[in-house]
């Protein structure tokens, strides 16, 4: 079955070439062109991750592509180990039930067939980077859903806010892979190939130096940190709540953004090579975690909420994979997509049913729609960390990994003590916050009576289908981490042996589950009668202002950078192109017509000129005979 | 005499008729100077023949001959000198300029 | 210096001259009778040269037959008289005497080069006999050629300025 794994990001793309080209003519729109690609990727991973459970062994198949000389070439390969499979799966899975769910959300715009036609592009740009075996074909991937984020945001392009906000992820992760590419090239260097396992084995064995693994990782990171939203590249992510909610959920809850954490798992050996990097990571990530908490706090759009939780959320899986959490990284990533797509999906079905994003319209919904709140409810306790659902057993792991590597001296992270004691406290204030706001969204949404002005009304079978089922997968997905054969043990690689069975730390447990459960009793004290008068926080001007500004970052990078590019750069660059690249186009154009201008005369129709022109041309020759060519 | 001398008128007529065919306006005055172009040229035929005491007399030979393409275009360039008169009530050939560009 | 030598300077200086005035003459009609100084004092270098027959036709064909033609010409076409109308303009003129200037300087040096020192032998006149010889014998191809070319050229001034 692995040697079928190649179909898997094929399929999608085909599906995508014959969306973009027939789509339109085809029943239903296309869709279930799709849905079918999409399904048949997802039976063949579930397959695989079947195999990898029963013990099969990594699959890894690769051909020359291109060759670039001085004994590169551009491989295309791809490599089928329990990471692989366990992406896999979570891709095909949470992009099914998305365009399942998008038959019936996206009913009626005008776009729908392309819409479908870029999610499969989409889907099939994710798992090229899941599968690749090596950074060009991975960085191949990658720019595939960039592009496609961009398209998918600006989905409602009409409306110039939707069009900015997708510009504005587009260039800021744009930014990031700058820094990937030079990771990429900076590797491919000093490993003298663009294979993974090769550079993994460089790293290991100290052919690659010291100094370039943490250049490497360094810029490699960059990447990440503008892919998966870590500060200070984290600003496009709440931005990006502006394409439709099917969109949100696949690309910025469930996949794209868990690229970066891929990338990180996929070259941990390089990274643990490095502990400043791995520190560099940790204190990101605990300022991303903290601050994008924070932030949704004081939203009043629900999926700005959704969005910056993501971003809070990806922060401890960078968290945990800088305290050598690894596979409590992935761990959280694969329950992370479950509840995060889930809670997406609700909040556009309630979205749909109020015709508002804004929680200040809702209210009392419980009752309107019963079963969008019960799967509500499940994905946001999973995401509070309460057991025994999935996000409470990932997240536990995530802190018992930091303890262990701030605390209890475990030590065999390479991360210093310092950092991960700032990351383990972080989560847990973090962990507070979130059932914080959790709370508060609950109540808001679904609790006290209802604020709009519309007839909500609980949605239909497609829309109530995907829910439930990432419910269930919420709810259950945690224990995949129990027992001999966990989710640690599929991961492994030959670089990375799983650590054995994870060991509970009651008293960590207690602590955890006690600050969740603070968090959503104090969330629903404050807001169990509804929305208040004021937000409680606006009694903090300072604090609120801030919180309203987004600690200032996108005034600074608008201020900074923006204005310094567009209104600097830009203008000097469109003088050079108009004046100089285009004044030597349009040069040799003139020039080409003064030049004939002048030959003209040579033409004129007098006789005498041409006689003059040939007595020229006799005394001339005869000069040049004599003189050059007879002595 | 030396061979030089006549050689020598032969370039000055030549060159002169040169003169006279790029400088002048009037048609016929163009035709006057290549017949002094001919006439040099038939003088350094002669001289050479004169140098070269050729047995067959070639350099006459061809002066004889070049008199005689002279005077059929002389004929026939008056013949056309007329025709563009009449046609157009000048002989400037610098107003005759239909091939041009 | 020879009495050949002499004779032929001045006539050279005569012709010379002529031929100076042919192309610089203000009026067409002087022009044309410059010409036949011209070509009657190449006639006298002809003679001097041993080749009295060719003297002869130069005057019968060139001054009798050709100047005459070039008067025709000059009487049914109306020329007039007159620097500005006759010439061309000054950069012209200018350009044309560099021209002129200059292939009279590339010729006179390329010749003084290759016979700088030669002389002229004195011999006697060449005999028409042997002319003629000459002509129909060894060069009655070109002889026949040029009679055919005269013919086209008869019939094809005719044509040429007949009016219909």
């Amino acid at each position: 079955m692995e040697k079928l794994a190649w179909l898997v990001p094929v399929l999608p793309l085909v599906a995508w070439a014959v969306l973009l080209l027939v789509g339109r003519h085809l029943p239903g729109g296309g869709a279930a062109v799709g849905i079918l690609a999409v399904a048949i990727g997802w039976v063949i991973s579930l397959a695989i991750l079947f195999g990898v459970i029963g013990g099969a062994d990594p699959y890894h198949v690769s051909t020359e592509w291109a060759p670039i000389g001085a004994g590169f070439d551009i491989p295309l390969g791809m490599t089928v180990d329990g990471l692989a499979a366990v992406l896999m799966v979570v891709v095909t899975t949470i992009s099914l039930f998305v365009q399942i769910y998008s038959i019936s959300y996206m009913r009626g715009d005008e776009r729908y067939t392309f819409f479908f036609a870029k999610l499969s592009l989409f889907t099939a740009g994710m798992l090229i980077v899941v599968l690749a075996d090596n950074l060009l074909l991975m960085l191949f991937g990658w720019e595939i859903m960039g592009v496609c984020s961009y398209f998918l945001i600006g989905h409602y392009w009409e409306d110039v806010a939707n069009a900015r906000a997708a510009i504005k992820a587009f260039l800021t992760t744009r930014v990031g892979d700058l820094g990937f590419m030079a990771g990429i090239l900076v590797f491919a260097w000093a490993a003298r190939g663009f294979e993974i396992e090769r550079i993994i084995e460089g790293v290991e064995t100290g052919d690659i130096s010291s100094t370039t693994v943490t250049l490497g990782a360094a810029l490699l990171f960059c990447g990440a940190i503008g892919k998966s939203g870590q500060f200070p590249l984290h600003t496009w992510l709440p931005d990006a709540m502006a394409g439709p909610t099917p969109v949100s959920a696949l690309i910025h809850a469930a996949t794209m953004v868990a690229a970066g954490v891929f990338l990180v798992a996929r070259m941990y050996p390089v990274f643990e090579a490095s502990g400043s990097v791995l520190n560099e990571i940790g204190i990101l990530a605990s300022i991303t975690m903290l601050i994008a908490a924070l932030l949704a706090l004081v939203q009043d759009d629900i999926k700005r909420v959704l969005a910056y939780s993501t971003v809070s959320q990806l922060a401890y899986m960078m968290g945990a994979l800088s305290v050598g959490g690894y596979s409590a990284g992935i761990f959280h990533l694969f329950t992370h997509a479950f509840f995060k797509a889930l809670l997406f999906l609700a909040a556009g079905v309630i979205i749909h049913a109020v015709h508002s994003n804004n929680m200040s319209e809702m209210g009392g919904l419980a009752r309107a729609m019963p079963v969008t709140f019960v799967t509500f409810l499940v994905g946001a306790l999973a995401l509070a960390g309460i057991a025994p659902l999935a996000g409470f057993w990932s997240k536990d792991e995530i802190l018992t990994d930091a303890w262990n590597a701030g605390f209890a001296g475990a030590g065999e992270a390479a991360t210093s003590q310092t950092v991960a004691q700032i990351v383990f406290v972080t989560g847990m204030v973090t962990a507070f916050l979130t059932a914080l706001y959790v709370g508060r969204m609950l109540w808001l949404t679904f609790g006290a009576a209802y604020r709009g002005q519309g007839h909500p009304h609980e949605a239909d079978a497609a829309m109530l289908f995907p829910l439930v089922v990432l419910a269930v997968g919420a709810a259950l997905a945690g224990f995949v981490s129990l027992g001999d054969n966990s989710i640690a043990t599929w991961i492994q690689t030959e670089h990375l042996p799983a650590h054995g069975p994870v060991t509970l730390n009651v008293g960590l447990i207690v602590a955890t589950t006690a600050v969740g459960l603070t968090g959503l009793a104090i969330g629903t004290a404050l807001y169990r009668r509804g929305l208040p008068e004021r937000e409680y926080l606006e009694r903090v001007p300072v604090v609120w202002k801030t919180l309203q500004r987004k600690f200032f970052l996108d005034d600074l990078y608008e201020q900074g950078i923006v204005r310094a590019v567009a209104g600097a750069l830009a203008p000097a660059t469109y003088w050079f192109d108009q004046r100089v690249i285009d004044g030597v186009v349009d040069g040799a154009g003139l020039g080409t017509r003064r030049l004939a201008r002048g030959l003209r005369y040579v033409q004129s129709g007098q006789v005498q000129w041409y006689a003059a022109a040939l007595f020229l041309g006799v005394v001339g020759l005869a000069v040049v005979v004599t003189q050059v060519i007879g002595s | 005499m030396p061979l030089m001398y006549p050689l020598v008128f032969a370039a000055f007529l030549f060159s002169a008729g040169v003169y006279g065919v790029l400088a002048r306006r009037n048609a016929v005055m163009v035709l006057m100077s290549i017949e002094l172009m001919l006439n040099a040229v038939n003088v350094n035929l002669i001289a050479f023949n004169a140098y070269l005491r050729d047995q067959l007399v070639s350099g006459q030979v061809f002066a004889l001959f070049v008199i005689a393409v002279a005077a059929a275009e002389v004929g026939i360039g008056l013949a056309i000198v007329l025709l563009i008169f009449r046609n157009r009530e000048t002989v400037n050939i610098d107003e005759v300029d239909l091939l041009r560009w | 210096m020879t009495g050949q030598e002499v004779a032929f300077l001045i006539l050279a200086v005569i012709g010379g001259l002529a031929g100076l005035l042919v192309v610089t003459s203000r009026n067409v009609v002087h022009a044309a009778l410059y010409l036949v100084v011209a070509l009657s004092s190449i006639a006298g270098v002809y003679l001097l040269l041993a080749a009295p027959f060719v003297a002869f036709v130069q005057v019968i064909i060139y001054v009798g037959a050709i100047v005459v033609l070039i008067l025709f010409g000059i009487m049914l076409t109306r020329a007039p008289v007159g620097r500005r109308v006759l010439d061309n303009t000054l950069r012209a003129r200018v350009g044309a005497f560099v021209i002129g200037a200059g292939v009279f300087v590339m010729l006179t040096v390329f010749l003084a080069g290759a016979f700088g020192g030669e002389r002229i032998a004195n011999q006697a006149a060449t005999a028409t006999e042997a002319l003629g010889e000459s002509l129909f014998r060894n060069y009655v191809l070109p002889f026949e050629a040029v009679s055919v070319l005269l013919l086209a050229a008869l019939i094809g001034a005719i044509v040429l300025a007949r009016r219909d």
